[in-house]
């Protein structure tokens, strides 16, 4: 099958969704698909083979934070082309509700349109201004997934029907196989994540730390995220900093021994979340999870039978809970299991499969994809330019 | 001599955006027409392949004849009667794969493997085909309700369009098997 791929933010900036998209189109390579990803980038940034630039996203204040987005004429122009040259089948957009690229190739194109919606924000303003603007666009994707069943929620709240949940991918070999670094090993606890990032739930941690210290003393924290090591140990009593590590940021690899290397996984996360692909990681790689209840959370762990959850931000809840797990080696070996066992629904194999699926759905009897002369004034008026 | 300028304008612009709202009409129709066939298909293959497995006599004939049954029905319901029929479809599905072992009969069968594959993709895309044929429903809907729309029956004779309610809960024992079949082992 021809696929196009529509990433809406930068390809060399990391970020969830342009993983999602790297793997997604890594994936349908590998089963023999002709892939084509349409992503924001510098001109002079190197790039795989199967990724075309649409040019630089350019930074603007958007909502609340700085966005880097695509618009204007020549990204119009790019996308056009691209599509023309792409003669795709069936055309996969991601986060088509944010002013960008995604948003663009909805205007360009028309055909089978696929689109996943990634975060779950809550509706701003914007939005409602430009629901007039937004609904005929949106309204040419044929086909709605969303990441799960929470965004589903906010994506049937804000723009109206409705959408399969199919969950993020995550090659789960590549965590499974990885080897366990003995000195991370020995009551150890791991936590992942921007460190002054509060929304990532560090400071609930470090306030649930001395309680499990003081049952527990040989436990220690393992962090690995970019942030001030210092500031995030302040709240902590002097002579307790020594017992957590920093490992500042690590690579994919680091990553994936850190978490088959720990005792006890936890993610400590306040808010914002739609998915919870480190929870996958971490299952995948074996480890126990405890997580805060954020709805994401406890669905990703099938509400609480996969990995256990204390109440948001409970920093009691969450040092009993770690202390509890910790003393527990059956039930600890039990968590590992249900989580192998249960992770295998958001291996690429199956994700992958269920995309494809879409694919075909939408793609049988359906014409190709291509332009939408009708979109334009010039082109209603008669003077296509293709 | 400007009222008359301004007149014609006014009246081009109007004209302009009830032409674009009326191709938009109608692109929402050709996709509501598109997700109604890719649905139909998906509801017959479903049938087609739990007829095959009623008559194949790898299932008891207690279940054997249930499916058969649902699926007959399901295959030669009438418009009016088929979400119905559908949902009895699935409801017989469930009876019948409510054990993992009914499943297992199946794949030990001789090429039973290809048709439990089947069954699985089957029970899994109906639900997927239903979902984007009601959300293109109810995007046509959104813009038939549209006063300008009424006003200037920019829909024409397309008749007004319906969701296809149904209920398309898949057996459990074939989520679990999904999940198996297609993991890193195979």
């Amino acid at each position: 099958m021809r696929i196009g791929i529509v990433c809406p933010y930068s390809w060399d900036v990391p970020g969830g969704v342009q993983f999602h998209v790297r793997d997604l189109a890594e994936h349908l390579i590998r089963r023999g698909h002709d892939v084509s990803v349409l992503a924001p980038a510098d001109d002079d940034t190197p790039l795989p083979p199967y990724v075309v630039s649409a040019g630089r996203a350019v930074p603007v204040p958007y909502n609340g934070s700085v966005a880097r987005l695509n618009f204007g004429f020549l990204s119009a122009a790019r996308v056009r082309r691209w599509v023309h040259d792409g003669d795709f089948q069936v055309l996969h957009i991601h986060e088509p509700a944010a002013p960008s690229l995604a948003l663009l190739t909805c205007w360009a194109a028309r055909g089978p349109i696929v689109g996943t919606f990634h975060t779950s924000n809550p509706r701003s303003r914007a939005m409602i201004a430009a629901y007039p603007i937004l609904q005929p666009a949106l309204e040419k994707i044929s086909a709605r997934i969303a990441v799960s069943e929470y965004a589903r929620r906010t994506l049937v709240e804000h723009l109206g029907g409705d959408a399969v949940v199919i969950p993020n991918g995550v090659d789960g070999g590549v965590f499974a196989d990885a080897e366990p670094k003995a000195e991370w090993q020995g009551g150890t606890i791991g936590f992942v994540g921007r460190i002054d990032e509060p929304r990532k739930g560090l400071p609930v941690l470090m306030r649930a730390l001395p309680r499990i210290l003081a049952a527990r003393p040989d436990t220690r924290l393992l962090v690995a995220g970019r942030g001030d090591e210092k500031e995030a140990v302040a709240a902590l009593p002097r002579e307790m900093r020594d017992r957590v590590e920093f490992l500042g940021m690590v690579s994919d690899e680091d990553k994936a021994r850190l978490l088959r290397s720990v005792d006890l996984y936890v993610a400590p996360n306040t808010g914002g979340e739609s998915f919870g692909i480190i929870l996958v990681e971490a299952m995948s790689a074996g480890a126990p999870v405890l997580a805060s209840d954020l709805d994401a959370f406890a669905q990703v762990l099938d509400g609480g039978t996969a990995g256990e959850l204390f109440p948001n931000e409970d920093a009691d809840a969450l040092a009993a809970a770690a202390v509890r797990l910790l003393g527990d080696p059956a039930r600890l070996a039990e968590l590992r299991e249900r989580g192998s066992e249960h992770v295998r629904r958001f291996d690429w194999s199956t994700v992958g499969a269920d995309i494809l699926a879409v694919y075909e759905t939408v793609t049988a009897g359906a014409e190709a994809v291509a332009p939408d002369d009708r979109a334009g004034l010039l082109g209603r008026l008669g003077f296509s330019r293709d | 001599m400007t009222t008359v300028i301004w007149i014609a304008a006014v009246s081009v612009l109007i004209a302009l955006y009830l032409s674009w709202t009326a191709g938009r009409l109608d692109r929402l129709h050709a996709r509501i027409d598109a997700a109604r066939a890719a649905l139909d298909a998906q509801l017959l293959r479903r049938a087609s392949i739990a007829q095959e497995l009623a008559t194949a006599g790898v299932l008891d004939p207690a279940a054997s004849m249930v499916l058969y049954q649902a699926a007959h029905a399901a295959r030669l319901a009438r418009d009016e009667r088929r979400e119905v029929a559908e949902s009895e479809l699935s409801q017989a599905l469930r009876a019948v794969f409510a054990e993992t072992a009914q499943v297992r009969a199946v794949r030990d069968a001789p090429g039973g493997e290809a048709s439990a594959e089947e069954l699985v993709a089957a029970v899994r895309r109906v639900p997927m085909a239903r979902r984007f044929h009601n959300d293109a429903v109810r995007a046509a809907r959104a813009v038939r309700r549209h006063r300008t729309v009424r006003w200037f029956r920019l829909a024409g004779h397309a008749p007004f369009p319906l969701a296809f309610e149904m209920d398309d809960e898949p057996p459990a024992s074939l989520d679990k098997f999904a999940a198996r079949a297609e993991g890193p082992g195979h």
